[in-house]
């Protein structure tokens, strides 16, 4: 969302609202700046007080201790494959479906469309508990395929891809028809480069969502060696003990936080465009 | 998005319009002649959706009809029975109202301080996009971090919170261990989190309303607060209750940030619905129950969904 400037800004309310907004942020960011420098203090300071973070002593500790004892990067790890493998997944499969509803005509097409947008409306919830028997008796609890799965069938990138494709003028692939073209080929060399924005857009939503997913891998990956980040942190919380060590706590809530925060400074544009149903063009 | 995993038709609410949709695509015939094979684009994503979506989806309705207990090994036909007894269920009640308690409580936040965000920063400028970023920011981060930060932010003596509340000169209060209290406090790191995603959806509506409108009511020589609420107010109505559908449809689905800030304590006072879903499912393997207790759920996001789908065909009949 680029801001053009709005009737409403001038003015004296338009001259206070923007320090009255900063002081507000100010709040806004305190608990995440709190954490941050808390992270970098010893144990045995922050066990006495939590104030006054920003004068010495300082220390690394908290971190090296993240790296050498905890199973942190295992998880984010972990947390990456699942990501990016559903992410890929999405993307593939949505863009052949949108493809071809958008494009194609098919026998039932109109009906199969149909079908497909009512899953829409299926909160994950609904399905939590027999989707868990069913993965449980194929056994395939505690495996990456069990994490990346469920979440491919959501329908919302198959619309999304659909809603795109329809845009792109009939002209382009006409000439193409007539030159008896496949319709593989078709899709592969002209409709799918013309749809890089919507995949970006479908492809960091569908990212951020599979990474901060916690319902489905909280159920289904059991194994503290098979826990996303988000998971995993969930376990450091549930057995939340100031003894482990509070400064400690604080390295690892600023090391989770970090990796989705960086990907968010990079495609900003794109998660915004997502959140507000456009797609960058 | 971050956002906090929004259902996918809360997230293409604006734009989304599935009846059209349909309607639209028979309307336009697409090149080429119709052949089955063309369905095979579309037939890898209908076997997953069939298997992961359609499958489980028909086997929870008929596991709600059914008192299945995993650990007592019993599985028979109950009819309705799941469903009378969650009737009169006093924790399912309980679970009930404070997910509706937990809506009434932080819906108006958003729409007012959503909007009156995005009415600020709705602006050109480095500094309006930067304040942008930081409301819209903690939304990225995933549930577990923010219930850690939080955990940490309320931790009795050490906290953030005891110390300000400890400079302020009174005695030391643990919020989220009193019955009264801990819902409220869920609501507060709620809209801490998320209060980006309804400033992101008014900042879009704002851009939409025409400029002409505001030109025309600057030759009236018409003051700022009548131009707001001649011009600003009935142009973002639709974005309004929009928002207003959007969060309460998220809200109902609510679940990790009470879960892990309070267990759904102290003494259920915190317990949601899907909490509930997930206790009888995956803590007393009461299969049937709380497969049943899913499709209220289910239920009541539906009227809501049906709803949102009603405000997108209204707003195109009168754009």
């Amino acid at each position: 969302v680029t801001a053009a400037r709005h009737p409403m800004s001038g003015g004296l309310g338009g001259r206070l609202a923007i320090p009255a907004v900063v002081l507000l942020a100010a709040i806004w960011m305190l608990p995440l700046a709190w954490v941050f420098a808390a992270s970098f203090k010893p144990n045995e300071v922050l066990m006495v007080r939590t104030d006054g973070l920003l004068s010495p002593p300082f220390t690394l500790r908290n971190y090296e201790n993240l790296i050498g004892t905890s199973s942190l990067l295992r998880w984010l790890a972990n947390s990456a494959v699942v990501a990016l493998g559903q992410t890929a997944l999405v993307l593939v499969l949505s863009s052949l479906a949108g493809y071809g509803f958008a494009r194609t005509s098919f026998p039932g097409k109109r009906w199969v469309f149909g079908f497909v947008l009512a899953g829409l409306a299926v909160p994950e919830q609904a399905i939590l508990i027999p989707l868990h028997r069913l993965f449980a008796g194929l056994q395939l609890h505690n495996t990456y395929s069990a994490l990346i799965l469920p979440r491919l069938a959501a329908p919302f990138g198959v619309y999304l891809m659909t809603q795109y494709f329809k845009a792109i003028p009939r002209e382009i692939e006409e000439a193409a028809l007539l030159d008896n073209t496949s319709r593989l080929k078709i899709f592969l060399r002209i409709v799918l480069p013309m749809s890089l924005p919507a995949q970006a857009t479908l492809g960091i939503f569908s990212f951020l969502t599979a990474w901060n997913d916690y319902l489905w891998p909280l159920v289904s990956a059991t194994r503290p060696d098979m826990y996303t980040l988000t998971v995993g942190l969930a376990s450091i919380q549930t057995n939340f003990a100031q003894a482990e060590g509070i400064g400690f706590l604080m390295a690892q809530a600023v090391f989770a936080g970090l990796p989705i925060f960086i990907v968010y400074l990079f495609f900003q544009k794109y998660i915004v465009a997502a959140v507000s149903g456009t797609t960058v063009g | 998005m971050t956002v906090p995993a929004p259902p996918p038709t809360a997230v293409a609410a604006p734009a989304a319009r599935p009846a059209r949709a349909v309607q639209r695509l028979t309307e336009l015939p697409a090149p080429g002649e119709q052949r089955w094979t063309n369905g095979l684009f579309v037939a890898p994503f209908l076997v997953i959706y069939l298997l992961l979506l359609v499958v489980p989806l028909v086997y929870g309705l008929w596991l709600s009809l059914r008192h299945a207990d995993l650990l007592g090994g019993t599985s028979r036909f109950v009819g309705l029975g799941n469903y009378l007894e969650l009737w009169r269920d006093p924790i399912f009640l309980g679970a009930v109202r404070n997910t509706v308690v937990f809506v009434v409580m932080t819906t108006p936040v958003f729409v007012i301080l959503g909007l009156a965000l995005a009415l600020a920063l709705n602006r050109p400028g480095l500094l309006a996009a930067a304040l942008r970023a930081i409301f819209f920011g903690a939304s990225v981060l995933s549930v577990t971090v923010v219930t850690l930060v939080w955990r940490l932010v309320m931790m009795p003596d050490h906290g953030l919170f005891a110390n300000l509340w400890r400079d302020l000169g009174r005695s030391p209060v643990q919020p989220l261990a009193i019955e009264g209290l801990s819902l409220a406090v869920v609501a507060v790191v709620t809209v801490w989190w998320i209060i980006g995603f309804p400033m992101m959806l008014f900042l879009a509506g704002l851009q939409q309303i025409p400029r002409e409108l505001y030109e025309a009511a600057a030759l009236d020589s018409a003051g700022r607060w009548r131009t707001f609420v001649a011009i600003t107010l009935p142009s973002l109505k639709r974005t309004v209750a929009l928002v207003i559908v959007i969060e309460v449809v998220l809200q109902f689905q609510l679940f990790g940030q009470a879960w892990f800030l309070t267990l759904g304590g102290p003494n259920g006072s915190s317990r949601l619905i899907v909490q509930f879903v997930y206790e009888k499912g995956f803590r007393e393997w009461q299969l049937g129950y709380a497969a049943a207790s899913a499709q209220v759920l289910f239920a009541l996001m539906l009227v809501g969904i049906l709803l949102q789908m009603w405000l997108a065909r209204r707003r195109e009949v009168t754009p």
